[in-house]
């Protein structure tokens, strides 16, 4: 099945078509994810890969075509497939020479099973007393790679922000100025049915983002979730209804806010007399209780950055269909 | 057999990654490339996965009475990559917008043809 | 308080840095955001000349983030080698602030005057947290924040080709990142770790099998990618000739040292020079395209019209040169590499600089309007003088001092070696062609634009720091040449 979805993005002109494919394909990942025994990950591969990304793809289509027909005037390409199906062939062949001396599929002895993984499995219980082994290594035993991760996050808003935002265009027009984005507002169905999911979507984000210690969850898929009560309700009503709820200075502060909480927990780590990021300094009695606190701080920093970031780029892409830009640049020589 | 049946998973995934890799190169509509980047990236994700998958372990959460588990740290990892490929795609796609308002269109080929460098 | 930033001082190298660019992003007066970027990066650069004294006297440090013992936890470690880096990087990140105070007005709308010193301190940050960590899979992430912020930054360039440039080299540098942790994924399906020194003790053991090799062949061409080693660097020219002038002096200076220092790390430390010159036909590979590269790139250097991308082809090539030292393998050789990487940051740091400079004036920077510019920008074209020689390897400048530590190193190595002395020789004929070109521009041809006067002291200052600092390095040679080579003794001589 992923085979053929992926085969077929390649083969398919029509970009429309293409991108539910590959939203298609995502899914089915995360359905395949779920089979690895890997329900986190299915989580945010589903809310991202089939959620995220397509929305942004199809918001990039929209704004960079007339029509919907398929390119009308779209030329073959140039470069004779050779060069890169041959390229593609050493990579593959590479790979598949890799394979002979992997260990088996789902082999309970191989060394990645075996060296460093077990003790997070029998010893966090002990050391930080959460169910869910994933939020554990995630948040505390290799936290700071998580702090990365959400930087990372930061970078793309702030870069969505430089390339698309208000900020970026040299009118100085302000975002409320805009005209409507063409909403649906004549279709009273989606309106109502709208109406009922957005508050059980931004309940279910709440219940991710604080249950994450027990069940699948946690705070990336939590603010992913979180951005999509918002962005359908974009989608529904219009980018000037949403402003009237959340101004985006305001978003772009909670950003901010998320990156700091996070960063700022392990700081006060770090003052508390531990390394940076060490949770246990953060209660000097009771450790795990330490453990507790900076893993829900972070999370909760993840969340909101996550969340932030989401519905940042959103309208940014959804903001940049409507006014005129002015292009104070030179065309190439 | 054995080894081919051991072995299977690894090469749909190789496949997989193939063809995401090919799709990022050899297609010249921009949006295109970026799906391909994707494909490509999410099969490495599933590779990730794979290796970490035991054979009648469930998922990481701690349970009474379960003893056998997945190992939890290459989902720690994807988890993070997923996050990075879509920060990626982000910043990919809105390139593509400000290169088609500067340029009028999103296949490289026409591009090149307008001066643009790809 | 004291007494906790002293003990945390290899976390705060990355933290300084990376917690500013928020700090700047929500303020959006562009005086104070400069002054607390620049504040970031001299507080960076503080600590990074404390940590380099400290290791140089004591040996390798580490530091648990979390507190969590390696390899559960991530560990940063420090030793002659990335200290050293991180040194340069940092001052260099110090003078590039300087210099983007004034030279941001000419070439990036206001508006983003705040956005351009986050991006920029969250490269910064990035390229210091890929040094410093000793954790494989921390080294990708923030390989991948270094990364985005640097697509962000080129594509501030005035010109619309600055958007395809970045397009272009996000495509190619995020198939790198993927490559890249391909081979990591493998290292760890292989050893079930992520640490660096526990995978250079869980390697030898599986060293032998066709995973961990193709994940070695996976990691070099990641990396290679990313350091533009030819025929990957298609993305180069343009990514540095059509950025704002700032970040083609940053790129230049940092972000392809930073990635050679990552190969390196893996070669040495992570795969032992053993396997990777032994049962890989590394050494052959690397000097057959890093001998390409010297003379494409100097080649095409030759017939750019626009300088920008004539420096760019002359850094293809300069990176040539610090490939053939590394390939070289001897203590000599890869020290040689390595000083190179330090010299060339400088020289190159001085000519972008001089650059910037004449377009702040002129708005560009092509051949034409550098005629006559001897008489109008006299001060300007002296250092970019300075630079030039530096990087045609005359005597009393710093290009000259690795020049010539890479053909002694050449020479340990009988006939293979006179063909490498014979493409340095033809690489510095090159130069001299590509510098001369300019020169005679300069001083030699009437200006054809409107005269616009000497470059602002702002910028004059910052350019002539790294002027001097060639001629500097090419007379006293202690710190440069003492630091490369105890790093290259730390990595041939036994790893960690």
């Amino acid at each position: 099945m992923l085979v053929a979805t992926a085969l077929a993005s390649i083969f398919i002109r029509d970009l429309f078509a293409v991108i539910m494919v590959f939203g298609i394909y995502s899914l089915v990942c995360a359905g395949f994810f779920l089979n690895l025994n890997a329900p986190d990950v299915a989580l945010t591969e589903a809310a991202i890969g089939a959620g995220i990304a397509p929305i942004l793809m199809l918001g990039t289509l929209a704004l960079t075509r007339h029509s919907w027909d398929p390119e009308p005037h779209a030329k073959k390409s140039k470069h004779n497939p050779l060069l890169p199906l041959i390229v593609v062939t050493i990579t593959g062949a590479a790979l598949v020479y890799a394979s002979f001396d992997m260990p088996h599929y789902g082999d309970v002895t191989a060394p990645a099973n075996n060296h460093v993984a077990p003790r997070y499995l029998q010893d966090s219980a002990t050391e930080i007393d959460i169910p869910n082994v994933v939020t554990s290594v995630l948040a505390s035993y290799r936290g700071f790679d998580t702090l990365g991760e959400v930087f990372v996050i930061f970078t793309a808003g702030i870069g969505v922000l430089a390339l698309l935002g208000f900020l970026s265009d040299g009118s100085g027009r302000k975002y409320w100025q805009f005209a409507d984005t063409a909403s649906l507002r004549r279709h009273t169905v989606l309106h109502v049915i709208a109406k009922i999911l957005i508050p059980l979507i931004l309940l279910y984000a709440f219940y991710v983002q604080f249950h994450g210690d027990y069940s699948p969850g946690g705070g990336f898929q939590a603010g992913v979730i979180f951005a999509t009560a918002f962005i359908l309700y974009t989608m529904v009503s219009g980018l000037q209804a949403v402003y009237k709820i959340i101004r985006p200075e305001f978003i772009y502060l909670m950003m901010v806010i998320g990156v700091m909480l996070y960063a700022g927990t392990g700081l006060v780590a770090m003052f508390m007399g531990g390394n940076y990021l060490d949770y246990n300094a953060l209660d000097h009695h009771d450790p795990v209780h330490g453990q507790h606190l900076g893993i829900l701080l972070v999370e909760l920093g993840v969340g909101i950055c996550v969340a932030a970031v989401m519905m940042s780029v959103f309208f940014n892409f959804a903001g940049r269909g409507i006014h005129v830009p002015e292009d104070n640049k030179e065309g190439g020589q | 057999m054995s080894i081919v049946l051991g072995l299977f998973n690894y090469w749909v995934v190789i496949a997989l990654m193939m063809i995401g890799f090919y799709l990022v190169i050899a297609t010249s509509n921009l949006i295109k490339k970026i799906i391909g980047l994707n494909i490509f990236q999410t099969s490495v994700f599933i590779l990730y996965i794979s290796i970490g998958k035991v054979k009648g372990g469930a998922a990481p959460i701690l349970e009474e009475g379960t003893e056998l588990y997945a190992n939890p740290l290459p989902h720690v990892l994807i988890l993070t990559a997923i996050v990075v490929g879509v920060a990626t795609t982000a910043l990919g796609l809105a390139l593509i917008v400000r290169i088609k308002e500067a340029y009028g269109s999103i296949n490289e080929n026409e591009i090149r043809e307008k001066g643009g460098t790809t | 308080m004291m007494e906790t930033i002293l003990s945390n001082l290899p976390a705060l190298q990355v933290l300084l840095p990376l917690l500013t660019a928020p700090l700047c992003f929500m303020i959006r007066k562009q005086g104070v955001t400069w002054l607390f970027a620049f504040l970031a990066t001299l507080g960076s650069f503080a600590i990074a000349i404390d940590l380099y004294r400290e290791v140089m006297t004591n040996g390798p440090l580490s530091y648990h983030m979390g507190g969590w013992e390696p390899p559960w936890g991530i560990e940063y470690r420090l030793d002659e080698l990335n200290t050293f880096i991180v040194l340069l990087v940092s001052a260099m990140a110090t003078m590039t602030l300087v210099f983007a105070r004034k030279s941001i007005e000419k070439e990036i709308a206001p508006q983003s005057f705040a956005l351009f010193y986050t991006a920029f301190l969250l490269c910064f940050a990035g390229l210091l947290g890929i040094t410093i960590t000793g954790d494989a899979f921390n080294l990708f992430v923030f390989l991948e924040i270094s990364s985005l912020s640097t697509y962000i930054l080129i594509s501030f360039g005035k010109d619309n080709r600055a958007l395809t440039a970045s397009f272009q080299y996000l495509i190619m540098g995020t198939i790198g990142a993927t490559m890249l942790l391909i081979g990591i994924g493998f290292l760890y399906m292989m050893t079930g770790t992520l640490n660096m020194a526990d995978l250079a003790s869980r390697l030898p053991e599986v060293m032998d099998t066709n995973t961990v090799r193709a994940a070695f062949a996976f990691i070099i061409v990641g990396l290679s990618i990313k350091l533009a080693l030819f025929p990957l660097h298609i993305w180069l020219p343009n990514a540095y000739g059509y950025a704002p002038s700032t970040v083609t002096i940053f790129l230049a200076a940092t972000s392809t040292k930073v990635a050679i220092y990552a190969l390196i790390r893996f070669i040495f430390t992570i795969f032992g020079v053993e396997f990777s010159f032994g049962g890989m036909p590394l050494t052959a590979i690397f000097l057959f395209l890093s001998i390409l590269a010297v003379f494409s790139g100097s080649l095409s250097a030759i017939y750019q019209t626009n300088i920008k991308h004539v420096l760019a082809y002359s850094s293809i090539a300069q990176i040539g040169y610090m490939m053939i030292g590394i390939a070289l393998l001897s203590t000599l050789g890869l020290g040689a590499g390595i000083l190179h990487m330090f010299n060339h940051a400088i020289m190159k740091g001085c000519m972008f600089m001089a650059l910037g400079c004449v377009y702040f004036r002129y708005g560009s920077a092509r051949i034409e309007d550098f005629k006559g510019l001897g008489k109008t920008m006299p001060l300007t074209m002296a250092a970019f003088v300075v630079g030039g020689l530096g990087l045609i390897g005359m005597p009393l400048t710093a290009g000259f001092i690795s020049k010539w530590y890479l053909v002694l190193a050449a020479l340990e190595h009988g006939y293979a070696g006179i063909v490498i002395v014979i493409t340095i020789l033809v690489g510095s004929l090159l130069a001299v062609a590509y510098i001369w070109r300019i020169v005679e521009a300069a001083y030699f041809q009437e200006p054809e634009n409107e005269p616009q006067g000497e470059a602002p002291m702002a910028l004059l200052i910052p350019t002539w720091i790294l002027a001097l600092a060639t001629i500097y390095f090419g007379l006293d040679t202690r710190l440069s040449v003492e630091g490369a080579t105890r790093a290259a003794e730390s990595l041939i001589g036994g790893g960690l």
